[in-house]
């Protein structure tokens, strides 16, 4: 459903053969940021999902191949990262500052 | 109607928390979020577990939802304050749940959890219990809720919002990005259905834009105020957001949410699809 699920943890049960995922981790002065509210933006900038990050700063999208963007907004900052996802996993970290 | 009848600031929020006759709500479909801190005082629903009919795909009955206020606390006078997560979508659609069984004052607090925590403002972990009450609901009011057969005949004649995103919209993928993207129904939209994404409606902290800036963006995007008009999105959160936006802050007439959305219309056999 939409509500999001618990962010990080293994890849278990999930087909990345054909699954696009995208996912990573949110990091602030050298440490992860637990909380931080992440969101993926298509080719021409529009939402398209929002997660809270864990305790462990990750977050974890499914996509589909192309060119994405990643925005982070938490209450130390902002940061994003563009990504260029394939089928099978796509790993980003995104600095806030 | 105004928006200071329907939405409250979390300044506002925040001063009028403990105040008698003001019940804060929180709503989400993960409500682990809830247990890990909330508004002080603040009850949870759960829009899955406390908000969906536990067998058939429908909300809750009549009797079934005047036993759930009544638990919680809630009373016909009360002032009801909703907030959750995911922008508000599960809050708007439990504020729409609400004026289907005729609450009369319930109100959005405008940004949700995510404004209130970006601020950094305080959220308490004590459990809440207010004492039970006699709930009495109106009989649902089905002027705001449409379902299949009129979603199909309104194909070229009324407004059809389609508030998913563009990618969703024109079948690229099938649920919101952070879900697996393993789904039945086929993708694509309702024909004639205009994509006007609900995210377009709020700021990046979850807050919606001001009256003049949702004014023009419905206009820009092709919206006829001459027409009724159904929102629709996957399973009916999104176009909640939406249907508030359209009849609660912006006053038009004859909208209703599809809360079916396109989990059922893109398993209905027959069905024109455009993609």
């Amino acid at each position: 459903m939409c509500g999001a699920p618990k962010q990080g943890g293994g890849l278990a049960g999930i087909d990345l053969s054909t699954q696009t995922v995208i996912q990573g981790s949110v990091w602030h002065d050298g440490a992860p940021v637990a909380g931080a509210y992440v969101r993926l933006l298509d080719s021409t900038d529009e939402f398209t999902a929002e997660v809270v990050t864990s305790p462990e700063g990750e977050f974890r999208f499914f996509a589909a191949p192309g060119e994405w963007k990643v925005r982070s907004l938490a209450s130390v900052g902002k940061g994003e990262r563009v990504v260029s996802a394939e089928v099978g996993l796509n790993e980003t970290t995104v600095v806030v500052e | 109607m105004s928006r200071t009848d329907v939405l409250v600031t979390v300044d506002w929020a925040q001063e009028n928390l403990g105040q008698p006759g003001i019940v804060f709500v929180e709503v989400d479909e993960d409500t682990s979020a809830y247990d890990g801190g909330h508004l002080e005082g603040a009850v949870k629903l759960d829009w899955k577990k406390d908000l969906q009919d536990p067998l058939r795909r429908d909300y809750l009955d009549k009797t079934a939802f005047e036993a759930l206020l009544s638990a919680r606390g809630i009373g016909n006078d009360d002032t009801v304050v909703l907030y959750g997560g995911n922008n508000n979508w599960f809050a708007a659609y439990a504020y729409w749940y609400f004026k289907i069984y005729g609450h009369s004052d319930v109100k959005l607090m405008d940004g949700g959890r995510k404004k209130w925590e970006l601020d950094g403002r305080p959220l308490s972990k004590d459990e809440v219990d207010r004492p039970a009450t006699q709930y009495v609901a109106s009989e649902p009011d089905l002027s705001i809720r449409a379902f299949r057969d009129e979603v199909v005949a309104a194909i070229g004649s009324k407004n059809l919002v389609d508030v998913r995103s563009p990618d969703e919209f024109s079948g690229k993928i099938l649920a919101p990005a952070h879900l697996p993207q393993e789904q039945s129904q086929r993708a694509g939209h309702v024909p004639t259905a205009i994509n006007i994404p609900w995210s377009k409606a709020a700021n990046e902290d979850g807050t919606f834009k001001s009256d003049e800036q949702l004014a023009a963006l419905y206009g820009e995007q092709g919206f006829d105020d001459s027409r009724e008009t159904i929102a629709y999105c996957r399973i009916g959160e999104r176009s909640s957001h939406t249907w508030f936006v359209l009849s609660e802050l912006l006053g038009k007439k004859n909208v209703k949410n599809y809360d079916g959305s396109w989990v059922e219309y893109g398993s209905l056999v027959g069905v024109p699809i455009e993609k």
